[in-house]
């Protein structure tokens, strides 16, 4: 690698670590203002979601319905808050909106849901529906020939719902090139860790032999999802692709990547101002 | 009765036709093409039924149009879903007992809930199969009613069918139609004037002796009860309900008014659980109306097996079964207390 191309990498990596930072932030204040909620996952996915946000995506902040766009469906409605995160960062939704979060007539609702939020494309919560409204999306795209993709969150606890593996079947046989899977792997679910509920691994081996072109990464390591995203983007295979991403829980602060960790990881009252203060020093922030 | 004088079953799926009664073939997929030819937005989507819902008519006419997604009905209404959201107009089909029953949380969410222009048309609604109960749905409109921004349409014949295409393409929602598939009858012709609207109840024949709101293929029996019944003196008027929801609750309710003695049957090729017949005496009782009342429909019980004519003299659907209940009730002075 050249020396402008390294500098050119570190300087994106460099990029991307300070949107991953804002999107944990922006997270961890919604989380103050309810007192709780799915903090633990989005600290895990923000890396994943910095790379889609500000590197893979084609979007017009001020205009979420503009016609060229990719469309990013998330149809884990419970990482709303993660998503929310990266969508104050894009530009999308106002900073100011973190202090409604979750109440009343918030635009910003504990679950994801396509009629309250600027750039939610989706109504997500019943699990395993976002990958199978994705294929739709992908062939109608095909049909206006547009160039737009089709991104779709999941996570390996929605790899339970044999509607998503419908949808599988269904990318690869319609070859799906416009069609981006990302599935968050943290391996954990309402009641226990997913290996414990019902063990999908090996999950590569499982989207690869549906017809996927998988690519399989440190869901929090940023120069890895970099490689991942443009691979999946640059590649002609006439396939769908999935970027299975191995995430950590509360990521990016010290006592949540360390406690016990269940869906709805808990957060004392007098924790989220130290939360922020251990995230602000993870990322050398005064 | 000996095994040879026995109806086979076989035989009797294919059409709810009538001897010597005019029939149409394929209604819903001629009429489709008609429609995509004007509307270059109509997608045919389907789960492995495409010749058993009409949709196989489409498919040779426009096989670029046409999404074979497999028989995986919840993939099937996500990707209606899909197809929506990108600005498509796509009528979706498989049989009523899967639309009902294995994909009602798709519909909910992934349609319904945003309200997406998803047409899903639905093969063998209520018993118009002898199969037995994993293909007779007696009970998807009961399931369905509840589902809010859904549009439940029952079509009478073939004429209903056509004109009920159109409609569904310049009607903004998701629409829920239970299909007569194959030679399906016409028996609206007779009616002039008549048009099939989303939305509206319309009175087809006059009579002071009884009424009969009626939906679906039992519009076709009502006619021919109060026909056979006009012959013995007996005056009934028929109402046809296409739309199950929303209900024409003003056409309704002006119609029982009009005659506050003359006593209403509702018929349904559905379940007396949840349908029509629930729906029209919640709204008499809402408003005050008080009529004698009796549904005729299907019984609250997972049903036989067997030929389509056995089943509707059986359970209480056909002509005749008809003709009989209003015998019973309208030529009497007893009281017609509600079966519900």
């Amino acid at each position: 690698m050249s020396d402008a191309a390294t500098t050119s990498k570190a300087s994106a990596v460099e990029m991307l670590r300070q949107r991953a930072y804002k999107i944990r932030r922006h997270a961890l204040r919604m989380g103050e203002v309810q007192g709780q909620g799915y903090v633990g996952q989005a600290l895990g996915v923000a890396d994943v979601l910095a790379v889609a946000y500000f590197r893979a995506l084609k979007l017009d902040p001020k205009n979420p319905e503009w016609e060229e766009r990719d469309r990013f469906l998330l149809s884990i409605g419970h990482y709303a808050i993660a998503l929310y995160a990266a969508l104050i960062e894009a530009g999308v939704i106002s900073e100011d909106e973190i202090e409604d979060y979750g109440s009343d007539d918030s635009i910003l609702p504990m679950s994801g849901m396509a009629d309250y939020t600027p750039g939610m494309e989706i109504t997500g919560g019943s699990l395993g529906h976002g990958l199978g409204i994705g294929v739709g999306m992908a062939l109608g795209l095909k049909r206006k020939k547009s160039a737009s993709r089709i991104f779709n969150l999941l996570s390996d606890g929605e790899l339970n719902e044999g509607s998503t593996w419908e949808a599988v079947a269904s990318a690869a046989h319609w070859k799906l090139d416009n069609l981006i899977a990302i599935v968050d792997v943290n391996d954990q679910q309402a009641d226990d860790k997913s290996s414990t509920v019902l063990n999908y691994e090996p999950i590569a081996d499982k989207w690869a032999a549906f017809g996927w072109e998988t690519y399989r990464v440190d869901g929090n390591d940023l120069e890895a999802l970099i490689v991942a995203f443009d691979s999946a983007m640059e590649s002609s295979a006439d396939k769908p692709r999935v970027i299975i991403c191995d995430t950590l829980m509360g990521r990016g602060v010290p006592f949540l990547e360390t406690r016990d960790k269940t869906h709805f990881i808990r957060v004392d009252e007098d924790e989220w101002s130290v939360a922020l203060k251990q995230l602000d020093e993870a990322y050398d922030v005064q | 009765m000996s095994a040879k004088q026995k109806l086979k079953t076989s035989a009797m799926i294919a059409s709810i036709a009538g001897e010597g009664q005019p029939t149409t073939s394929a209604p819903f997929g001629h009429a489709l093409v008609e429609a995509a030819e004007k509307n270059p937005k109509i997608v045919g989507m389907t789960a492995d039924l495409g010749k058993y819902t009409d949709l196989h008519i489409f498919a040779q006419a426009y096989p670029d149009r046409y999404y074979q997604m497999g028989m995986a009905e919840q993939l099937l209404m996500m990707a209606g879903a899909g197809m929506a959201r990108e600005g498509f107009i796509p009528f979706v089909t498989t049989y009523s007992v899967f639309a009902s029953r294995r994909a009602y949380d798709f519909i909910c969410l992934a349609i319904a809930e945003e309200k997406l222009n998803v047409k899903i048309i639905s093969a063998l609604p209520g018993l118009t199969t002898g199969y037995g109960p994993s293909h007779q749905a007696t009970e998807d409109v009961a399931i369905f009613r509840g589902m809010p921004n859904l549009t439940i349409i029952d079509p009478c014949d073939a004429v209903d069918i056509e004109q009920s295409v159109q409609a569904m393409v310049d009607f903004d929602g998701p629409v829920y139609l239970r299909l007569l598939r194959g030679k399906v009858p016409r028996v609206m012709d007779r009616f002039e004037g008549y048009r099939f609207e989303i939305g509206k109840a319309k009175r087809l024949m006059d009579g002071s002796d009884a009424l009969i709101i009626s939906s679906g293929l039992m519009t076709m029996r009502a006619i021919e009860a109060a026909d056979e019944l006009k012959e013995k003196g007996v005056d009934v008027a028929v109402m046809h309900c296409a739309t199950i929801k929303p209900l024409d609750t003003d056409a309704i309710l002006a119609e029982v008014r009009s005659h506050p003695d003359r006593p209403v049957f509702v018929a349904e090729n559905h379940s007396i659980v949840g349908g029509l017949g629930e729906s029209i005496a919640s709204l008499l009782m809402k408003e005050g109306v008080s009529v004698k009342f009796r549904q005729i429909g299907l019984p609250d019980e997972f049903l036989d097996a067997g030929a389509l004519p056995t089943l509707h003299d059986r359970y209480g659907i056909s002509t005749k079964e008809v003709v009989k209940t209003l015998e019973q009730h309208v030529s009497t002075s007893e009281e017609i207390k509600p079966t519900i």
